[in-house]
């Protein structure tokens, strides 16, 4: 059996080039960077090499890297962090979509008697400025807003809100996760004070992640321990994988423009197939202003992990904002928050292309999906 | 990937008696497409109205939603009205060798369409199931009744398991504490039941020292010695337990609670059930 992996803004497969380029640092190069001998010290030049590359995908500085676990290693720390340093009580602000490693420690900051404000989106997933706007006049605050949605791939103007939070005293976070890699990014020209990222949404491996502090930004040390990443981040540097994730910074800057002129041909044309040949479908978020590789179509009257189930037995890997594919048992916060009628939250289903993506994958998806959706409807009591 | 079955799976891939008979005998609908999962049952009886002849079903829900429906109409029929009245959600999970505790709800809504398909069966009444009773989780609309019932089936002991079996208390969680309730209430009933089965043990006064002692020594004072008290047994008189808290528990807030929900419990479980703890002051 063929697969057919549309899951991309879950994970995404390891590039070859950035597996060869870490292989070394298993096998032979396995010194530890801040050791004071030459066995050690020659890795060092890797690991900051690897700063250098993703810095560059950024437009950053590369002391203004630092690299961490996880995505979300790199939210929490940003907004607990940022807590912490401001020496006095602020405000959080956030939206309702973003992703759960920011909603979960705002939450947590919540309970521990912080003020949050939510904002929340209209139905096509783009965000209230308005709302947005007069809770900074409330008063500085830590502000956290993601880059693009994982599950819409709606891609918020982060430049713009970025200026309205520095014109009010605050700091901004964004989680660019899912933006790194798929869309050009540069720091110089859009003023966040910390953005995160992580690995395995780029072709690098899982358990390498990195957050951008821009100079001068205060932050706490969350993770603390030694002096590495100049005290911002204790533990032992994971060399193999830094260096993986540059060398994946370093494709993905090389693939930038395949990534939006081919791979969103090949999201529209899947796009278009499917809204033509299974009758009431809908796109959810805005097709305006979305990452190039993500659709999240809701096909109505039938059940996402049903859809999935069968995808799945055709070897086609997808996924879906029903409540049967989170273990709850409301559908996903992202497609609530927009309103989506309940008709066609259930049945809201993501497909994630990337750069390994093909003509053929779309073929065969548009070839079966029709028949799915034909024999879940004919099971529904509502057709 | 949920830990489905084989069997589930099977059913998923390959549902038996999908659709919907004409002039049936039975129709149960139950869920919505808010809920995220509905299930119409319809059933019809042969010529001498005795068996189910033929069950078909139509859902819209996930994988084990699906499944269940197949095995529930599978099971039925050639069962009498009276047999089929007696099949619970656990015989349709059993059927299909067990389901994800998460999913347990996919045999509830299976258990639930039948009874209202037979309750239409009997009253002619089509229309779908009449909430009876108070609703305790207004998210999801689930009544008090009906979460007695997968407590009462299904010997559930905490909320989340409620959640997972009847989706009561899966939203905005503001029912917890009711369900709770409702938990402790039938638990307790069923506990009484099962000590009325149970032939009380004749015993006599030195032996019930004897055992309350060991319960105490082996139980109880453990628990309270990892908070930095003890305890000590004054004296017996029938059933009634004097006991004294020494260390911390005799000044502790709680001790009330502790002594009814550690200590007597605990004498309930080991010695005997009419037993009744008290605290000499």
């Amino acid at each position: 059996m063929r697969t057919v992996y549309l899951d991309n803004n879950a994970t995404t497969q390891v590039a070859p080039e950035v597996t060869e380029a870490m292989m070394p640092f298993f096998n032979d190069l396995w010194g530890n960077p801040s050791s004071m001998h030459y066995f050690g010290g020659q890795v060092a030049k890797y690991v900051e090499e690897a700063r250098a590359k993703l810095a560059a995908l950024l437009g950053a500085e590369p002391s203004e890297i630092v690299f961490t676990s996880c995505g979300t290693e790199s939210d929490n720390t940003a907004i607990k962090g940022a807590i912490n340093a401001a020496g006095r009580r602020m405000r959080v602000i956030t939206t309702r979509v973003e992703h759960p490693a920011v909603l979960s420690p705002c939450r947590d900051l919540q309970e521990q008697g912080y003020d949050i404000v939510e904002i929340g989106v209209n139905e096509k997933g783009s965000l209230d400025l308005d709302e947005l706007e007069s809770a900074l006049e409330q008063g500085p605050a830590v502000v956290s807003i993601m880059w693009a949605n994982n599950e819409t791939g709606v891609i918020f103007p982060i430049r713009k809100i970025a200026r309205m939070v520095k014109e009010s005293g605050g700091v901004i976070h964004t989680d660019a996760v899912q933006a790194v890699g798929k869309i050009p990014i540069d720091l110089k020209k859009v003023p966040v004070d910390m953005l995160s990222l992580s690995g395995h949404k780029l072709h690098a491996p899982k358990g390498i992640g990195a957050l951008y502090v821009r100079k001068g930004t205060k932050l706490k040390t969350f993770l603390m321990g030694g002096h590495q990443e100049h005290g911002r981040r204790g533990g032992t540097e994971n060399v193999p994988y830094i260096v993986g994730l540059g060398r994946a910074a370093e494709l993905a800057a090389a693939h930038m423009d395949e990534e939006t002129s081919r791979v969103s041909k090949l999201r529209d044309r899947l796009e278009k197939g499917l809204l033509e040949t299974c009758p009431d479908s809908r796109i959810n978020g805005d097709t305006e202003h979305r990452l190039p590789n993500t659709t999240n179509i809701s096909f109505q009257y039938i059940e996402g992990e049903a859809v999935l189930y069968h995808l799945s037995d055709l070897g086609v890997c997808a996924s879906s904002g029903s409540a049967c594919t989170s273990g709850s048992l409301e559908p996903s916060h992202v497609i609530r928050a927009m309103g989506v009628p309940f008709t066609a939250a259930h049945g809201s289903t993501r497909f994630s292309f990337s750069r390994y993506n093909t003509d053929e994958d779309v073929d065969y998806l548009l070839e079966n999906m029709p028949k799915i959706v034909d024999r879940l409807r004919n099971l529904s009591p509502f057709v | 990937m949920w830990d489905y079955t084989g069997k589930v799976l099977e059913h998923f891939r390959n549902p038996r008696n999908v659709g919907a008979i004409e002039n049936p005998d039975g129709v149960g609908e139950v869920g919505s497409l808010a809920c995220g999962d509905a299930l119409k049952l319809t059933f019809k009886l042969d010529e001498t109205k005795e068996r189910i002849a033929d069950a078909k079903f139509q859902t819209f829900g996930c994988a084990s939603a699906i499944a269940s429906s197949s095995a529930l109409t599978e099971i039925i029929k050639g069962m009498t009205i009276e047999e089929a009245a007696d099949v619970t959600n656990q015989h349709i999970a059993d059927y299909l060798g067990g389901l994800p505790e998460q999913k347990m709800h996919c045999s509830v809504m299976g258990r639930e369409a039948l009874e209202v398909a037979i309750e239409n069966y009997h009253t002619g009444d089509t229309s779908k199931k009449i909430l009876a009773g108070k609703v305790i989780c207004t998210c999801f609309g689930v009544t008090e009744e009906e979460i007695e019932e997968v407590v009462r089936e299904n010997s559930l002991t905490e909320v989340e398991q409620v959640t997972n079996y009847c989706k009561a208390g899966g939203g905005c969680g503001a029912c917890h504490e009711d369900i709770q309730g409702v938990i402790d209430r039938i638990t307790a009933e069923l506990e009484k039941a099962k000590g009325k089965e149970a032939a009380p043990r004749k015993m006599t006064v030195l032996q019930k020292i004897r055992l309350i002692e060991e319960t105490m020594e082996r139980e109880i004072r453990p628990m309270l010695k990892k908070d930095g008290g003890d305890i000590e047994l004054i004296d017996v008189e029938g059933n009634n337990v004097i006991v004294s808290f020494r260390g911390m528990c005799a000044q502790c807030n709680v001790a009330e609670i502790t002594l009814k929900d550690v200590v007597e419990a605990k004498l309930r479980e080991f010695v005997s059930q009419d037993i009744l703890v008290e605290e000499d002051k």
